[in-house]
């Protein structure tokens, strides 16, 4: 039986307009038709429509992207390759890729947030990089909200540990935000981090006219067709019949691949590589031609299929997972094929590198489709959405600053370390294995991680960070501070900021008032990454996180990779010693836009974000490292969310007999809980005062006591006066609670 | 003292293992790829943790197949020492190297944490440098380590002094609060608590480094002639 008879002919697609039903508008459609000088079939209007779907092609964000500075003296390799690589000196370098798994995850979210995993792991090994590290940026709806939110929490979760915890790479940190509007669209952005030697470095590039072309991994199957189409539309109450558009990851699989494409890395036979992730096997053959100026011929009927009747439709478009698809040399393909049965991996020649650009794919001895490569890779079209300034924008911009009422300043500290998105994640992590491959110095849960470079007395400093309540109230003031509060973690932990990734989580960009959102986070990410000399080195745009026309808030998720110099510098939050000195870094204002205690309070944000001077902000960070660097600085950590009060809580949690005696002045409840940024809270050695006073512009607060209470006096009067015990048990606790 | 570190397909702890014996404790260590036919030439076999096969099925039930396993027996019953850790453990349970079998952690959540161990019996050859009745933190890992075995095993387990580690604050369930146990040849050592990750300060504490500055020591003394 030949499936084709199902199969809609060209001109039934044309008048049918079955090509909308896959993502192709009228104008697209034309396009193809005019490109290949005829009607496409059903099979080459799927290669098109996969290939230019905004998850692919980036045809809505392309104009907002190239505004991002992509280059710098230690990038490597920018975007455009599966994962960026920035140089860290001797001869190595760290290549390291965030990426969204939004859609899939809502729907299924076990496996949503597993295969997020695996896919962004691929990225990093396709380059040639050993994976030594994942993070991953969350958010969901309120914890309370509904058994469905506990659910996709509890899943996501676990599908991130049951993925990285097989297949051996550790979990190390992370950030997860609660907030209302991702109730119907939670975000599951994934990170990986490898590590590379320069000589090692390889490129999704089909080279070399009569190489062959292999499959390599994990069988094909029906599962995940037209996953980056899915990916590419709103949420709606349909969305639940897409369930099999979510692919099922295999972790162990992915071991041996890893093992396998490692050990391949190092073989001269190999030409190319390339994860077959978003759109499988049509975007990484299309891509490996289009980037090397090349043709890709293949044969599908030698494609390992897991299904029986597969069509060329299906084959292309499936995105099964724990597959490459790579380029060997002409007569090498033997030693390959014995290279990969050792991990008991498959390794099947499928085609060649054809000379006349074209993809052609072969099934059951017919040519089924004839497109030219880089029509489906670089030529999507383009669009320039229009932008149209919100008007809650202009609203939240007249409003003055409002300091939210305070009755009761210990009640309210102790209330706002059990909001979800401050409290402890410990559950979270727990279930991660953080440990494997035994580099980790700085487990999850201090202000970034830091993994050291067996062999050297260098470490990786890594963190994920974005407040979106920020970007929603001022986009292009939040995604300024998404970059630079990354960097204060970076710094904080001993690290100098070397380069991000970033995951622009975003609603539908068709909406003109979305679609400005998304042109003011980018400029403000792209103005903070210049200053900071923070180049973008790749990343992913996830559009269309809408649940029933609702947006979730702009969240530009920031991945920063800093590099620790020597492992002297690694510094933590935690206050170290009785007797040491406790100082404020960088200016108090009323700013509560956006903040845990306005949104505890009121139950909703308005208002300005707080404001952010980049100068000043690189100037502090350049002071706390240098201090750091000299050894001055006990501990470190980033004024966020909740302000002082909450900093000066979590840097008490790590230890059982410490405590704190602070003076604060000004506005009691500003001084504890404003957010206003370019903050740090330092904990120094009472002998190195002098030194230190004299590098960094810092107020003295205060004194690390041992009498395990947390004492903050104003001009007045004692307004905290608390047990830690208190403060860990509420901070410790509300997690584990709200899921019982 | 030369030591093999086992890879199965799935492993993924055998490169920590590995370093732990060649950076911290000085000794000649060497992956062996799971269908090796012949062990000789090793005096320490060593299983490391991860997911062997997936663990698919049950953690260790498709590794106990695999070639290699006849040598670890063998190697086992030699007298030579066995150190199982996490999935190791798993395995040396599934081919019967070691009584009674893992359960899901009581949590059925996957767990990683240091942990406070107490050293029951140091009167083993991985176990002589610790004092008895020390407390020690070493780092567990593991989703299915909620150890069972029967009243009659477990009976005899005490009777043999085999029960070497306990939980001081249980995490998964294990019966009695095991952590670790050992044949009553006293060769065969199996643990879910990852002492190869407790070799270094920097990375939070060295208290599992005298497990294997045991195995080494107990080694010298039964094979190097001295001039003492």
């Amino acid at each position: 039986m030949s499936s084709l008879m199902l199969e809609p002919s060209p001109e039934q697609i044309k008048k049918e307009k079955i090509y909308q039903e896959m993502g192709l508008s009228d104008e697209e459609f034309a396009m193809v038709e005019k490109t290949l000088g005829r009607t496409p079939n059903y099979t080459e209007t799927g290669l098109f429509s996969v290939m230019w779907s905004e998850h692919c092609s980036y045809k809505n964000s392309k104009p907002v992207l190239k505004k991002f500075p992509t280059k710098g003296e230690h990038v490597l390799q920018g975007p455009g390759e599966g994962a960026g690589i920035v140089d860290i000196g001797d001869e190595q370098a760290v290549v390291f890729k965030i990426e969204s798994h939004n859609h899939p995850s809502a729907i299924e979210p076990y496996q949503g947030a597993a295969t997020g995993v695996g896919g962004i792991i691929r990225d990093v090994f396709s380059m040639g990089a050993r994976p030594i590290a994942l993070l991953n940026s969350l958010r969901f709806g309120e914890l309370d909200a509904s058994a469905r939110v506990r659910y996709l929490f509890k899943e996501v979760v676990a599908g991130i540990a049951g993925y990285g915890n097989c297949i051996g790479i550790p979990t190390v940190g992370g950030e997860i935000q609660f907030d209302p509007c991702y109730e119907g669209n939670p975000l599951v952005n994934a990170m990986c981090v490898g590590l590379i030697d320069h000589k090692d470095i390889k490129k999704g590039q089909a080279h070399g006219v009569g190489n062959t072309v292999m499959y390599v991994g994990a069988k094909t199957g029906r599962d995940g067709i037209h996953g980056a189409t899915f990916a590419s539309e709103e949420l709606t109450e349909a969305s639940d019949e897409k369930r099999p558009a979510v692919q099922v990851g295999d972790p162990f699989m992915e071991k041996l691949l890893i093992e396998a494409c490692l050990e391949l890395i190092q073989s001269d036979a190999l030409v190319g590589i390339q994860d077959m992730g978003a759109a499988g096997l049509t975007s990484s053959s299309a891509e490996m031609a289009s980037k090397a100026g090349s043709g890709i011929e293949m044969n599908l009927d030698l494609v390992p299929q897991r299904e029986t009747g597969m069509t060329a439709y299906e084959m292309m478009l499936s995105e099964s997972q724990e597959r490459m698809l790579i380029v060997v040399k002409k007569g090498r393909e033997q030693e390959i094929v014995d290279l990969f049965s050792k991990y008991d991996l498959e390794a099947v020649a499928i085609g060649q590198v054809t000379e006349d650009k074209m993809l052609r794919l072969v099934h059951n001895g017919e040519v089924v489709a004839n497109v030219p490569a880089d029509a489906l890779a670089e030529d999507a079209p383009v669009y320039h959405k229009p932008s149209r300034e919100p008007q809650y924008f202009g609203e939240f911009q007249a409003m003055d600053n409002d300091i939210p009422a305070v009755d009761d300043y210990n009640e309210t500290l102790v209330n706002l370390l059990k909001q979800p998105t401050i409290a402890s994640k410990e559950w979270v992590y727990d279930q991660y294995d953080y440990m494997v491959r035994t580099n980790t110095v700085v487990a999850p849960g201090s202000d970034a991680a830091v993994v050291r470079i067996r062999g050297t007395e260098k470490a990786l400093a890594m963190t994920t960070d974005c407040n979106s309540r920020y970007v929603f109230l001022d986009p292009e003031t939040g995604g300024k501070i998404a970059v630079a509060e990354a960097a204060r973690n970076i710094v904080a932990s001993g690290g100098k900021p070397l380069a991000i990734t970033d995951c622009l989580n975003f609603g539908n960009p068709e909406k003109p008032e979305v679609f400005w959102q998304f042109e003011k986070a980018a400029e403000g990410m792209s103005a903070a990454c210049s200053v900071l000399n923070t180049p973008v080195i790749g990343g992913n745009v996830s559009l269309y996180n809408e649940t029933n026309g609702t947006a979730v808030y702009p969240t530009p998720v920031v991945g920063m990779m800093g590099l620790v110099e020597h492992l002297n510098h690694i510094t933590t939050q935690d206050f170290k010693a009785e007797g040491d000195l406790i100082y404020l870094v960088g200016e108090t204002k009323d700013e509560f836009g956006g903040s845990e205690l306005q949104k505890m309070t009121y139950g909703r944000i308005f208002g300005k974000a707080p404001e952010l001077n980049l100068e000043k902000e690189e100037k502090v960070q350049k002071q706390v490292l240098t201090a750091i660097q000299r050894g001055l600085v006990a501990s470190a950590h980033d004024l966020a969310e909740g302000g002082l009060g909450v900093a000066l809580a979590e840097s008490l949690m790590g230890s059982k007999t410490l405590g704190a005696k602070v003076k604060v002045s000004g506005n009691s409840t500003s001084a504890l809980f404003s957010e206003s940024q370019s903050r740090f809270l330092v904990s120094v050695k009472k002998e190195d005062r002098q030194q230190f006073e004299s590098l960094v512009d810092a107020s003295l607060i205060g004194e690390v006591t041992n009498n395990g209470s947390l004492l903050i006096s104003s001009d007045q009067e004692d307004v905290i006066n608390l047990q830690v015990e208190e403060l860990r048990s509420a901070w410790k606790g509300a997690i584990p609670c709200l899921l019982k | 003292m030369k030591f093999a570190v086992i890879v199965f397909p799935g492993s993924n702890c055998d490169i920590d293992m590995y370093h732990a014996i060649k950076d911290e404790l000085g000794e000649e260590v060497e992956y062996v790829w799971h269908d090796a036919d012949s062990l000789e030439g090793f005096d320490g076999i060593l299983l490391p943790g991860g997911f062997s096969y997936g663990d698919y099925l049950r953690s260790g039930a498709i590794a106990r197949f695999s070639n290699v396993m006849k040598e670890v027996i063998k190697a086992a019953e030699a007298g030579k020492p066995v150190l199982g850790v996490c999935n190791g453990f798993q395995v040396l349970l599934e081919s019967g190297l070691l009584p009674g079998a893992m359960r899901r952690n009581e949590s059925l959540k996957f767990i990683c944490r240091p942990t406070a161990l107490k050293v029951q019996n140091n009167n083993t050859m991985f176990s002589s440098e610790y004092q008895e009745g020390e407390v020690i933190t070493v780092p567990i890992a593991h989703g299915e380590g909620n150890y069972y075995c029967d009243e009659e095993t477990l009976q005899q387990l005490k009777e043999n002094n085999q029960i070497v580690f306990t939980y001081e604050n249980n995490p998964n369930g294990s019966l009695e609060n095991i952590a670790g146990i050992i044949n009553e040849n006293g060769n065969v050592l199996g643990m879910m608590p990852h002492p190869e990750r407790a070799v270094d300060e920097l990375l939070g504490g060295a208290d599992g480094l005298k497990l294997f500055r045991s195995i080494v020591k107990q080694w010298r003394e039964a094979n190097v002639i001295t001039n003492a």
